[in-house]
């Protein structure tokens, strides 16, 4: 009997802190995709949709709808349950990493403590990389199963470009785990909260951090798995209706999901700036305010990586491989060698 | 090499230094510009409500005239449709009857009139021919149709309201053209 002593009020915990934050991360998504047009139009002195709705806010949902009516379109050629399958991984995968971000405080309401955290597992940053180098099987298994030679090329440019980036990332995350010791990501926001923002000791790890953040993302100008002049459409070509859908809207998770990766590591995560939310003590809705507060740096940082798209063009594919192996990972390792002394030094 | 104009310059060949070749500086000089950008006027008129007010001397779609008194002013002379380049124009002549006086100026009169808006290049010729200022280009262009049909307008379509029953329609419909 004491092995069934489930705490039931956990699971309930857990399951509704499961549905909102998925359901936050979706609707955030959808609106990115709003958000996308919108900034894309004022860069370049239009309006954007502003028809549907006030300000064109139902936008997305028009676009969703129209999505569903689609016809859905199986070639007779692709591999069927894996062409099925690859928009499912990328958006499962999109999802996934929002588990171990701690998206608030601990909370207390109906006398529990809740942490506004799904699982802060002890591996939490690991946990983030395993799920977004998986992101890369959405792209290859989409791109493979299609049968169609541009997708396949879309795929291996995916693949390959995703690996190479992957690399300098993880050697800035290194130099950042070095500052912080510890991989846990409530711990990473804990310091920050009670001391300074790690971009403070880590500018050039966040820069390359970011860089890779753009390409992990296949965001322009790494934007190469879809190059519609080269590739036609890349790895979605052969995708229509919602299939098609789900790869451009786990894009916008995955921005999203990056944006608030990024701010949990680097700029204090849901910590307020200028603000000692101890002093307020243990009320409610300091929790929904840091969640407000994580919520407009991953935002930030959405409007960074629209910004980007519409300003630079892509780059080449080698230019792409130059820049990945050639500049980024020497200063990931300049970086780290840097962090690595002067982490001895002080200690 | 000689160059014409002293506003050539020449092209910068020299090898990228490695800082050039992280693109760095140079993005952040074109992120600059788009940022400049957002803050802009937009160059867009949102048409339904806004609309974009044309030149005194546009040339829109005709109106069949009337005088003072509201009678038609064409007399189906057909200068008009010999002017026309695009050969748009046709019409049928008709004579005036006893007590139709009110209703035509002369005594002949056109029954039916017709133009192709589809072939109309609204180059303003038949305005030009027509001796009884009978034809105008007015401010007004023609709206979209789902037929070609639609397109061949009549002369309900093209006259215009009557100055003593309908003098705002008349106004409306004349526009800022100056018209005999």
């Amino acid at each position: 009997m004491h092995l069934l002593a489930i705490d039931w009020f956990l699971l309930i915990e857990k399951a509704i802190l499961i549905l909102l934050i998925v359901t936050v991360c979706l609707v955030t998504a959808m609106y990115a995709t709003w958000g996308e047009r919108k900034v894309a139009a004022i860069i370049q002195d239009r309006r954007g949709p502003n028809r549907a709705g006030p300000f064109g806010l139902f936008q997305p949902l028009a676009d969703g709808l129209k999505l569903f009516m689609k016809e859905e379109i199986i070639p007779n050629a692709s591999v069927k349950f894996l062409f099925v399958l690859g928009p499912g991984i990328a958006m499962v995968t999109a999802l996934m990493t929002s588990a171990v971000i701690p998206w608030g405080g601990t909370i207390h309401i109906f006398g529990r403590d809740i942490a506004l955290q799904i699982a802060d597992i002890n591996v939490g940053i690991l946990f983030v990389f395993a799920i977004v180098s998986m992101g890369v099987y959405g792209i290859m298994i989409g791109g493979w199963a299609s049968n169609n030679k541009f997708s396949l090329l879309a795929a291996i440019r995916g693949a390959s470009q995703m690996i190479s980036y992957e690399l300098p990332m993880g050697l800035a995350l290194i130099s950042l785990l070095m500052v912080t010791g510890s991989v846990r990501l409530g711990v990473f926001v804990d310091q920050q909260v009670n001391g300074v923002w790690n971009v403070v000791y880590q500018p050039l790890g966040f820069f390359i951090f970011f860089i890779c953040a753009l390409a992990e993302c296949n965001r322009t100008p790494f934007d190469l798995p879809e190059a519609e002049n080269e590739l036609n459409f890349g790895y979605h070509q052969e995708y229509s209706s919602m299939k098609l859908g789900f790869y451009l809207f786990a894009e916008y998770i995955n921005m999203f999901i990056s944006g608030v990766v990024m701010s949990t590591l680097y700029f204090g995560g849901y910590d307020i700036p200028f603000v000692n939310e101890a002093a307020f003590g243990d009320v409610w809705w300091i929790g929904a305010l840091e969640f407000l507060a994580l919520m407009a740096k991953g935002l930030i940082f959405v409007f960074i990586f629209m910004w980007i798209r519409w300003t630079i063009p892509r780059f080449r594919y080698d230019q792409l491989m130059d820049l990945g192996w050639k500049k980024l990972v020497p200063l990931a390792l300049l970086n780290m060698l840097i962090t690595a002394v002067v982490v001895l030094w002080r200690n | 090499m000689q160059t014409l104009t002293n506003r050539s310059k020449p092209v910068n060949r020299k090898p990228m230094t490695w800082l050039e070749k992280l693109y760095v500086w140079n993005i952040a000089k074109g992120m600059a510009v788009t940022f400049i950008h957002i803050f802009k006027r937009k160059a867009t008129i949102s048409y339904p409500e806004q609309k974009r007010s044309f030149s005194k001397v546009f040339r829109g779609l005709h109106i069949l005239n009337r005088d003072e008194e509201g009678r038609e002013r064409c007399t189906a002379c057909g200068l008009c449709a010999v002017a026309c380049p695009a050969e748009a124009i046709t019409m049928e002549a008709a004579e005036r009857q006893k007590g139709e006086e009110h209703l035509y100026r002369e005594e002949k009169y056109a029954a039916k009139y017709e133009i192709n808006m589809l072939r109309c290049i609204f180059c303003g010729l038949c305005e030009e021919a027509c001796p009884k200022d009978a034809i105008y280009l007015s401010q007004t262009f023609a709206p979209a149709n789902y037929g070609r049909a639609g397109f061949i307008y009549g002369k309900e379509n093209l006259l215009i309201p009557n100055p003593k029953e309908d003098p705002e329609g008349f106004n409306k419909a004349r526009g800022e053209r100056v018209m005999s």
